[in-house]
């Protein structure tokens, strides 16, 4: 269907889901990985659980990574997927999670498993269950690509 | 110190918005890069480690590459694709109109401290300013970087850094490094060059970035230590200057290192890619033009020439020798004397956004009593009753009290003039206040614009005029008085305009008056002198005309100056106290 990744672009992120493999993030274990890397995207599904002490606690949630042919100097798509999206201050109903390294701070020496680590820090950090203030006006109007939104970064608390 | 506030609001109001809302809609944002014959590689001299922009030679486009076909930066065939200057002339427009509070708190700084000097007309010879084409801003930058590298002993590229991060300011950045050497290169996010060599060890490593264990002589970085291979270093390059237009400031690939990657490196990485090159090299040009207060590029639609102020940047008025644009250098716009920048700025924004509108609505609408729905009456007795199906309450329209007590002798209304219905209609009377005034002020100031646009059609009729003329046994110096008299007409109509938008903002005093005076008086003459013109001169007639139009031009030329003059005068002596 699509050109073939670059393969160094195939070559790395076979790497890092070989280091995810064997130094797995903490609460976070990939469900599925693409079979080939032969597509121009790529999804990588990964189930984020809610650790102990933290208001998540017993929850699980799916992740999707997207990855295009620019990747790792490109940041990937990383979105919730439905049914069960945390409720969170930066997460919006439609799965979109607002996070600095995912948008202008992304660096290309940043990885899959540093990205889920973030992810599950930001989870852990929370205090309250609630959804961002301006998420009903979002999800109605976001894109399905959250790179196609300019996010601001404002809250560094949670 | 005006432009440079003002180039930089985008940047402090983008760190205001952070605190409103996680999100903007993305937007496909206006290239502000203009295009440019094409500039050349930097050329690393070893010896005394300079580092030069210099202009590309036609046959290196030789290297085109695959990105030539995704960008339209400029081809060989047409250097200047007019739909990329339409760009940047649309960028500098979205400039005038984001107005951002900001960037009106600053100019209105800076408007005060303008308010006492006098705006200035500079003539291209009068050695007040140059216009410079792209190679001699390149040129220019060059040898800027080399005088100052020189004074600091330290490598032209992170003095370009440096001077960068102080938009230019020579006397700014010599102050600080004098003062606070470290902390200058920590807030510049510059590492201060050592000696030490900046390729990897020479054990293999793994890069961080393509995971591939490599030779340490295929590492590279920035003086941060940082290190990447070769092969992931142009691919990052590449990505931030074609796809992120990024070329100013690129950091290092590391997380978050926020160290500046110097021109060195990029051109030992991309200087064999022509495209990434010479757009990187137009950036760092045109963050130069931008950042630098004494230039400006000409704001003239296709024009590729910058002009560089010699006197210090105020409020002056410079004419670009290439396009024979006349600007403000201040602001960009059209030379808009006696109106300031500031001014002008307010009333672009005012004219372009919806505020009318809603005095309109306010002025010529009541709002139903109890649904709120907006209700224009356009004829009727004054039982209004709602139409809204929800609502279809009946109300007096005078009042905007219920209908029901009213009965039949409905003009008894007056005793319900309770404080609310009275504060709805003084408010009332408040827009419709501001709307005439605002609709006086506009029209007048689109009326000379437009007299202005329509004679330049007599400036083309007089000149055919003036022809004919000459074959009816007039000499080509006799019949000159014509041509003169439409450039005066042109001015007048150009100062009356603005003295519109200076006049709507303008608060009342003494010496209000006497410019109304002075407007008035203008104004009546130019309307004569362009009747005269417009009028049918054949050879029977024109001596008879000829005298007119002379006198009458002369004396325009007189109450121009005259009003001209009262308002600097003004300006000098704070005499305008203006209500924006």
């Amino acid at each position: 269907m699509a050109a073939p990744f670059p393969v160094s672009c195939a070559r790395r992120i076979q790497k890092e889901l070989t280091a995810l493999h064997a130094e797995p993030v903490p609460g976070v274990t990939l469900k599925s990985g693409p079979d080939t890397l032969a597509d121009k995207s790529t999804d990588i599904n990964m189930i984020i659980k809610g650790a102990e002490g933290t208001i998540y606690n017993g929850e699980e949630f799916n992740l999707r990574f997207r990855m295009n042919e620019r990747y790792p100097f490109e940041s990937p798509e990383v979105v919730f997927q439905p049914p069960n999206i945390p409720l969170h201050p930066h997460i919006y109903s439609n799965g979109h999670i607002c996070l600095s390294i995912l948008g202008n701070d992304w660096s290309p020496a940043l990885t899959i498993s540093a990205v889920c680590l973030s992810i599950v820090s930001m989870l852990s950090s929370c205090k309250e269950k609630k959804r961002p203030p301006d998420d009903q006006f979002y999800i109605r109007t976001a894109s399905m690509n959250p790179k196609a939104t300019r996010w601001m970064y404002h809250d560094d608390n949670v | 110190m005006e432009t440079r506030k003002l180039f930089w609001a985008s940047n402090v109001s983008k760190n205001r918005h952070r605190s409103q809302s996680h999100w903007t809609r993305s937007t496909v944002s206006a290239l502000r890069v203009p295009v440019f014959p094409t500039l050349s590689s930097i050329q690393i001299d070893s010896g005394n480690s300079s580092t030069e922009l210099r202009m590309d030679s036609e046959d290196d486009m030789a290297y085109e590459d695959e990105y030539d076909n995704q960008e339209d930066d400029g081809d060989d065939s047409n250097p200047f694709p007019p739909n990329q200057s339409l760009n940047k002339a649309r960028a500098d427009e979205n400039d005038h109109i984001d107005v951002d509070e900001d960037d009106l708190d600053d100019s209105q700084n800076t408007a005060d401290a303008s308010s006492l000097a006098c705006p200035r007309i500079c003539t291209p010879d009068s050695g007040d300013y140059d216009v410079l084409s792209t190679e001699q801003v390149c040129q220019y930058m060059n040898d800027f970087v080399k005088d100052i590298s020189n004074i600091l002993q330290l490598p032209a590229t992170t003095t370009r850094l440096l001077l960068s991060h102080f938009n230019w300011d020579k006397e700014c950045l010599m102050e600080r490094f004098y003062e606070d050497e470290e902390k200058l290169f920590k807030d510049a996010r510059v590492i201060r060059p050592t000696a030490g060599d900046r390729q990897g060890s020479s054990s293999k490593s793994e890069c961080n970035i393509c995971y591939q264990t490599l030779k340490g002589s295929e590492f590279k970085g920035a003086d941060c230590g940082h290190r990447f291979c070769s092969v992931c270093w142009r691919s990052y390059l590449t990505s931030k200057i074609m796809d992120e237009n990024v070329t100013d400031k690129i950091e290092c690939p590391a997380h978050n290192c926020r160290i500046l990657v110097d021109d060195g490196l990029v051109m030992e990485m991309v200087g064999t890619q022509a495209a990434v090159r010479r757009k990187y090299q137009h950036g760092i040009t045109n963050s130069f033009v931008i950042s630098h207060r004494i230039m400006r590029w000409c704001p003239g639609v296709d024009c590729l020439f910058a002009i560089r102020l010699r006197i210090s940047p105020d409020w002056v008025c410079v004419t670009c020798s290439q396009c024979q644009l006349v600007c403000c250098f201040l602001c960009g716009d059209q030379w808009h004397d006696p109106a300031t920048c500031l001014v002008l700025k307010r009333w672009k924004k005012k004219c372009a956004d919806d505020s009318e509108t809603s005095n309109w609505i306010s002025a010529n609408t009541k709002e139903c009593p109890t649904c709120h729905a907006t209700i224009e009456k356009d004829g009727g007795c004054n039982h209004v009753v709602c139409k809204n199906s929800a609502c279809k309450s009946e109300f007096c329209w005078i009042c905007l009290g219920p209908w029901q007590p009213h009965g039949s002798s409905w003009f008894k209304c007056n005793r319900y003039t309770e404080d609310d219905a009275k504060a709805a209609r003084d408010n009332q009377e408040k827009s419709r206040y501001a709307l005439q005034r605002y609709l006086f002020y506009f029209n007048r100031y689109m009326n000379h614009q437009q007299s202005l646009r329509l004679e330049t059609k007599l400036n083309n009729s007089i000149r055919i005029k003036m022809e004919e003329l000459q074959q009816h046994n007039m000499s080509w110096i006799e019949v000159q008085f014509l041509k003169k008299a439409v450039d005066v007409l042109q001015q007048c109509r150009q100062t009356l305009m603005f003295t519109y938008v200076f006049a709507f903002y303008l608060q009342k005093n003494n010496q209000q008056d006497i410019f109304e005076d002075n407007q008035h008086d203008l104004e009546l003459a130019t309307e004569t002198l362009s009747g005269f013109l417009e009028r049918d001169i054949t050879g029977q007639n024109v001596a008879e005309i000829k005298t007119k139009v002379q006198d009458k031009a002369a004396y325009c030329e007189l109450r121009r100056n005259a009003l001209v003059k009262h308002v600097h005068e003004g300006y000098e002596k704070d005499w305008w106290e203006f209500s924006l």
